[in-house]
């Protein structure tokens, strides 16, 4: 659609007009032309359509997107959003089991992951971080795939071109220039063949990944070529065990302004409104008028991985606080009140993620160990000396165990922790 | 036959070697489903519960609360019933005992869970070639050997009460030093701005700590009120422990023993030369060598001719000891405590260095034990190593003499009619006059003082 944006609540706009910094000590820089007067978007700002009371608000500029939705959609908003909250759960469970070798957990996050995965057409395309489980689950990975990686038995896990969704990218804020670079090649594709059907990519980041490097030149880069590139950043508040307040002084959204690109600020918890205002950016990008960045604001319920303990840097409290945010609460209490969904649909969705747990858990059993010889095999495409004389001391190493013999090279992933008598 | 699954202690980390089993919450016999939660253990990062990853029946739990075991160890056996092993320690019934799954549980349920994957964990450490230490060093003491199932009764007997940890926010390396400084976070206050403890609060904290023990500087309170009974300026410290222990014996040796003490000046050069040569000697090599030795030394000899200051005053009775145990009063974290060593009068120069430096780090490490303290026979105090000259020294009640031992410094002595520097100290003693009197005592000292100049004199 790529209407213009009207004055909502969270969006950048292009023009400052707020008002003067506080400052009390120092002199204000006044009104001088060439002076930069302040944000635009607040902490408190955010796009909201379902409350956190499950009230629905009207935004003239998101609404029609979210009004435009049938019951049927709204339902699997829903069962998408629990779906993957059961898989965590699961994936979880099997880390404490020593079935994997770490898991990074979504809880809290859903409507962020679910609301920007539904707005994407099937030929955009998404760089994630490692904890877009919910995106994974839109764009149809079978999620016992994302295990894979998790417990050493491969480097991806599935076919990133199948689903158009990319393999998981470990180090911090790497995949936003991979997403602008492809995203500069859809522009490219269409310049060489005007019928190729546009699309657009969604870069996935997080508060934390936003203070590096990469991202800001990718910002760079995108604005430069109006590259069709939506960057969603999830703001859960916590880059491992530093807060946001250390991270930033004022919302990220406001850097898309010093980028000359619109940005929009919304309820990470508000699945409706994560939508539509993903359908509003994919839809500028796709049509030509360049980038655009998101912020959710929402927050990371759990760890920021199993190896990870929320409780040694934040308080119980401020985790009550966000918990009453839920995503899958609101929008729960949404469909009964207006009717859409009723008790037996609610027990589906619970059987169906008990199912997909089942799922993944034999699935995860199933795999197996890695050889780490595999990983040596895979380094160069041709044979290489420095490769082969490393593994001639690993095998040297492994050599040197009293039980060698009977102990063959495996990483902890693979070890089975139990068996059958 | 049934199915009996182990599960092994998983790295719940990244990287983590071993887990302590904080607390169990299942027992035997009780029914699980998978995910159900299990056990909760603390590793070197956090307090986490793990979740069954079998169904089925508790038949052992292999890990006691309380112990810490490496990454890969069994700790729960879970099966369709409760296994032969386990059932061994109530009564077992016959046909249990005939189940081949109790006979060698373990080389069974190595099995992998399922069809591929390696048998054993490659996480534990696994022994080297070569390396004849590395077998015994990590095995039984803290795995449970296959086999090895003590009933859970028996586990819950041996766990210690552990202490549920608070929740103190604090950065990993500020928990690091409060664990390296030994101070619970908990008496930390925080003035971190999301109200964690800063590794500054931990500083000030440790400051004040520190304070406390050595806070000459701001001891004195700021004159205000007339020292009523709630004078803040006072403070009360509860008499117990070894300080009321002290004081009794002090008061009952003080006042029951009519004390005559006396003091001698003394060259210790030779002494002094003795040492050092002591000290570079092959023989001494690695053993700690002080003036101390030799005044031991010294005092046993001495007692050997006088032996009634080696000795004990009933009332109608004096019992002459013909044995040293030779007492060394030792400034300890708990208090003054006088251990003493036994039959020191058997022991060569070199025995009697070695068990007064055993004696010395056992006190200091605040580890003396009641018996290393009974049946003393007479008591060397090292006031010498405070610097201070000389005292009159209280005996320790049941004995009859104390030997005090200044500092040894540098005066000018008299020797053939010159002045000349040499290597001065002044013992001190206090004797029991109910038994030793005054010629007794003067001969004594001198005989030590005798060994302190010509330290060769020990080898008539």
């Amino acid at each position: 659609m790529g209407t213009p944006q009207e004055a909502a609540a969270g969006t950048v706009r292009t023009s400052s007009d707020a008002a003067s910094p506080d400052v009390s000590t120092h002199p204000p820089a006044g009104e001088s032309a060439g002076v930069l007067r302040s944000t635009a978007v607040g902490p408190q700002d955010a796009v909201q359509l379902l409350d956190e009371r499950g009230e629905s608000r009207h935004d003239a500029t998101f609404s029609p997107y979210v009004e435009a939705l049938d019951a049927e959609d709204l339902r699997g908003f829903y069962r998408d959003m629990a779906t993957v909250r059961r898989f965590d759960t699961e994936a979880t469970a099997l880390q404490r089991q020593g079935e994997l070798a770490l898991w990074v957990p979504v809880v809290g996050q859903e409507a962020a992951q679910i609301g920007s995965g539904r707005a994407m057409n099937k030929a955009d395309y998404a760089f994630p971080t490692y904890r877009e489980h919910g995106v994974a689950l839109t764009r149809g990975v079978d999620l016992a795939d994302l295990l894979k990686l998790f417990r050493g038995e491969s480097n991806g896990g599935w076919d990133p071109r199948e689903k158009n969704f990319h393999l998981y990218t470990l180090v911090l804020a790497a995949q936003v220039p991979h997403a602008v670079g492809y995203a500069m090649g859809i522009s490219r594709d269409i310049a060489a063949d005007p019928s190729t059907e546009p699309a657009a990519v969604t870069a996935y980041f997080g508060d934390g990944a936003s203070s590096e490097g990469d991202v800001h030149e990718s910002m760079v880069f995108a604005a430069s070529y109006d590259a069709p590139v939506v960057f969603f950043c999830q703001n859960n508040n916590w880059a491992i065990s530093v807060p946001f307040e250390v991270q930033s002084k004022v919302p990220l959204v406001n850097r898309a302004g010093g980028y000359g690109i619109p940005g929009i600020r919304v309820d990470g918890n508000d699945v409706l409104a994560v939508y539509a205002v993903s359908k509003w950016a994919l839809d500028h990008a796709r049509s030509g008028l360049g980038p655009v960045m998101i912020e959710a604001s929402t927050y990371r319920v759990g760890a920021h991985t199993t190896a990870d303990d929320p409780t040694k840097y934040r308080m119980m409290a401020e985790e009550e606080l966000w918990k009453a945010k839920d995503p899958l609460l609101r929008l729960e209490t949404y469909l009964r009140g207006e009717g859409l969904a009723d008790d037996a649909f609610f027990e589906q969705v619970k059987n169906d993620g008990d199912e997909l747990a089942a799922h993944v858990r034999k699935a995860t059993l199933a795999l197996g160990g890695a050889d780490i010889r595999q990983k040596f095999a895979t380094v160069y495409a041709q044979a290489h000396p420095l490769v082969a004389e490393e593994l001639a001391w690993f095998e040297n190493y492994e050599a040197s165990f009293a039980d060698a013999t009977t102990q063959p090279s495996t990483t902890q992933a693979s070890t089975p922790q139990g068996g059958a008598a | 036959m049934s199915n009996l699954f182990l599960f092994n202690l998983p790295d719940v980390g990244e990287g983590l070697t071993e887990a302590e089993i904080v607390s169990w919450k299942v027992k035997l016999g009780d029914i699980v489903a998978i995910n159900d939660v299990i056990v909760e253990i603390e590793t070197a990062k956090s307090i986490v519960e793990l979740p069954s990853p079998h169904a089925g029946m508790v038949a052992q739990l292999m890990v006691a609360e309380g112990e810490t075991v490496d990454v890969g160890t069994p700790i729960i056996a879970i099966g369709s019933e409760i296994s032969a092993v386990a059932g061994a320690a109530a009564p077992a019934a016959p046909a249990d005992a005939a189940d081949p799954a109790a006979a060698a549980p373990e080389t069974e349920v190595m099995k992998p869970l399922v069809g591929s994957g390696p048998k054993a964990d490659a996480v534990k450490r696994r022994p080297r070639l070569g390396s004849a230490s590395a077998v015994p060093a990590q095995g039984a003491s803290n795995r449970a050997a296959p086999g090895q199932v003590v009933p859970v009764q028996a586990l819950a007997a041996v766990a210690p009460p552990l202490a549920k940890p608070t929740h103190v926010l604090a950065k990993p390396p500020v928990r690091k030093a409060a664990k390296d400084l030994g101070i619970d976070l908990n008496d930390v206050s925080a003035t971190g701005v999301r109200g964690e403890v800063t590794k500054k609060d931990l500083l000030s904290y440790q400051d004040q700590r520190t304070a406390e023990q050595d806070g000459a500087g701001t001891f004195w309170a700021p004159a205000k009120g007339s020292g009523l009974a709630d004078d803040p300026r006072v403070e009360r410290i509860k008499v117990k422990g070894v300080r009321k222990a002290t004081a009794k014996a002090m008061v009952e040796s003080a006042f029951s023993a009519p004390h005559v003490s006396i003091f001698v000046d003394v060259d210790a050069s030779r002494t002094m030369e003795f040492v050092k040569r002591l000290k570079v000697s092959r023989d001494f090599d690695g053993i700690k060598v002080s003036p101390l030795l030799i005044l031991a030394k010294a005092v046993i000899w001495a007692a050997a001719r006088n032996p009634s200051v080696n000795a004990t005053w009933t009332g109608d009775e004096i019992i002459i000891k013909h044995f040293m145990n030779l007492g060394i009063a030792a400034a300890t974290p708990r208090g003054l405590m006088v251990p003493n060593i036994k039959d020191a009068q058997n022991l060569s120069l070199k025995e009697l260095a070695v068990a007064l430096n055993s004696l010395a780090t056992t006190a200091r490490a605040g580890k003396t034990q009641p018996a290393d303290m009974q049946g003393g026979s007479l008591t060397v105090t090292n006031i010498g190593a405070l610097g201070i000259d000389t005292g009159t020294p209280i005996i320790n009640p049941g004995e009859v003499a104390i030997v005090a031992f200044g500092t040894i410094k540098q005066k000018p002595w008299v020797l053939d009619g010159e002045v000349i520097p040499r290597w001065i100290t002044t013992l001190g003693g206090s004797f029991d006059h109910r038994v030793v009197d005054g010629d007794l005592s003067a001969r004594f000292m001198a005989d030590v003082a005798a060994i302190m100049e010509e330290p060769a004199l020990l080898l008539d």
